[in-house]
């Protein structure tokens, strides 16, 4: 369990808001000199500087072939996200109410987090043949743990008040799971969420770098070994800035719920 | 507990329900991956991907703590980076690979490169937190016993921030074992990784799985002896 809580968003030191966006910008003015120094130090034979890589992400965003692989890999990861979504939401409240199953679990499941999913990747390719379905367990192999484990961490350590409550005003058990249990987790299963979010689109990507002619992930491998490196840079862009947008809006969510659930 | 489904998956594989062009009898697997230590076919990749994640675990360990130490003492610098650490592992860092090998050609390096990205900013989260979390009155002691400078980190901060920084230790670990692994499988010429990926693709299954075998259950071990150790280390701290 420590594996995955000893990862949380740090809390910034006395940041003012307006000086937040000023960090934010001084930090990105900084990378992207970074990565023109970079760029500029290889001549762009190993990077392409951010200029270049804008333009040329320019010219490829209007060619089919590049939205018909971001239109693969956000189909199969939308799937894999909702799959380990919902199993995992199930799994973790399932195993959190149970004691004896939890303590089974839990550490079979942050034993299973740690280890390098990858070398189990053809082992998923033999079972469900190649193709996007192979990419979607793998995607799920990599998104359903931390939301099965934040999930379950949080049924645990509620405070058993709130049970007794819910038992005191006869609550059915679908009641105090919708009206008690799931409001007081939301924060933690949203932070479970964002998490299996990002492992989930790793999965996905992973898959699509090893075996297989379409997406993102196969873009990415592909410009390498055509000696293609903008096609890599740009790709490795549009990830970074999908992924960071998603994980702000995510966090934002978070920040929302916590409020009301907490007390 | 994990005896139930092993077994299971021994008695469906070994009636035929399991085609073994899918799965091997996981007793096939161990044979396998014991014939292969024996006949010492595996011994330099053994040798390759365990000295690459050693280097990128260490790497890793000794720039993060750098890195969070002097972050830490400089708070206008903590708060440029903090939008960076808080979104970091969003990204899916292995997406980064293919540049490395563009920047760094093919071989041990970006191998290293990627096993650091992967783990160093856990590290540098982790000693962030242990270092905010040394209680002041411990700092005010070292003063009053007039301690140095050195005395006073070696004496009083990394005892106090250890539990954390152990935690973070922990991660990059089972971090730079995965980056490493993961890029041999992708993309490499050599290594553990590399060779699972070489015999799926040349239809050994029977040497895949003895190789998976070996990979997980190396990765358990190391994963488990840091668990075990990190035990130890919260039980002598309680008792003081």
């Amino acid at each position: 369990m420590s594996d995955i809580t000893a990862q949380p968003a740090l809390p910034p030191p006395q940041a003012r808001p307006g000086t937040r966006s000023l960090d934010v910008a001084v930090m990105t003015i900084v990378l992207l000199a970074l990565w023109q120094a970079v760029g500029s130090w290889t001549d762009g034979i190993a990077l392409t500087p951010p200029l270049g890589t804008l333009a040329y992400l320019a010219d490829l965003v209007r060619t089919e072939m590049f939205w018909g692989n971001v239109a693969a890999t956000l189909g199969a990861f939308a799937l894999a996200f909702v799959l380990s979504a919902v199993f995992g939401l199930a799994l973790g409240l399932a195993l959190g109410l149970q004691r004896f199953a939890a303590d089974v679990a839990e550490p079979i499941l942050a034993g299973f987090y740690t280890i390098p999913k990858v070398t189990l990747y053809p082992v998923v390719l033999l079972i469900f043949g190649l193709g996007a379905s192979a990419k979607v367990a793998f995607g799920v192999m990599h998104g359903l743990v931390p939301v099965t484990l934040m999930t379950l961490g949080a049924v645990r350590t509620l405070p058993p008040v709130l049970m007794r409550a819910a038992r005191a005003m006869r609550l059915t058990a679908g009641q105090a799971m919708w009206s008690v249990l799931i409001p007081a987790c939301l924060p933690d299963i949203v932070n479970g969420l964002r998490l299996g979010f990002s492992l989930s689109l790793l999965g996905v990507l992973i898959g699509e770098m090893f075996s297989s002619q379409r997406g993102l992930g196969f873009l990415l491998v592909n410009g390498l070994a055509q000696h293609n490196v903008k096609l890599t840079t740009s790709v490795v862009v549009v990830i970074v800035v999908a992924a960071i947008a998603a994980n702000t809006l995510m966090l934002r969510l978070g920040n929302m719920v916590r409020p009301t659930a907490g007390r | 507990m994990l005896a139930i489904p092993v077994l299971a998956l021994e008695v469906l594989c070994r009636t035929g329900v399991v085609d073994p062009m899918t799965i091997i009898p996981p007793s096939d697997m161990l044979a396998s991956m014991l014939a292969q230590i024996a006949s010492g076919d595996i011994t330099d990749s053994m040798e390759q991907t365990f000295s690459t994640i050693a280097a990128a675990f260490a790497l890793a360990v000794a720039g993060g703590t750098l890195i969070g130490a002097a972050v830490h003492a400089q708070p206008r610098l903590r708060r440029a980076i903090d939008p960076l650490l808080a979104s970091y592992y969003s990204v899916p860092t292995f997406i980064f690979y293919p540049l490395l090998v563009a920047l760094l050609g093919l071989g041990m390096a970006p191998l290293v490169m990627i096993g650091v990205l992967s783990a160093a900013p856990a590290v540098v989260i982790s000693t962030l937190a242990g270092l905010d979390g040394v209680p002041p009155v411990l700092l005010r002691v070292a003063r009053i016993q007039r301690l140095g400078r050195a005395r006073t980190l070696w004496l009083i901060v990394l005892p106090a921030a250890m539990p954390r920084l152990f935690s973070g230790f922990k991660l990059a670990l089972s971090y730079s074992l995965i980056g490493v692994i993961a890029g041999e499988f992708i993309l490499s010429g050599s290594g553990l990784g590399y060779a699972i990926s070489f015999a799926y693709q040349s239809f050994d299954n029977r040497a895949m799985y003895g190789l998976m075998l070996f990979v997980l259950l190396v990765a358990v071990l190391a994963n488990g002896i840091l668990y075990t150790w990190e035990g130890h280390l919260a039980r002598r701290r309680v008792r003081g």
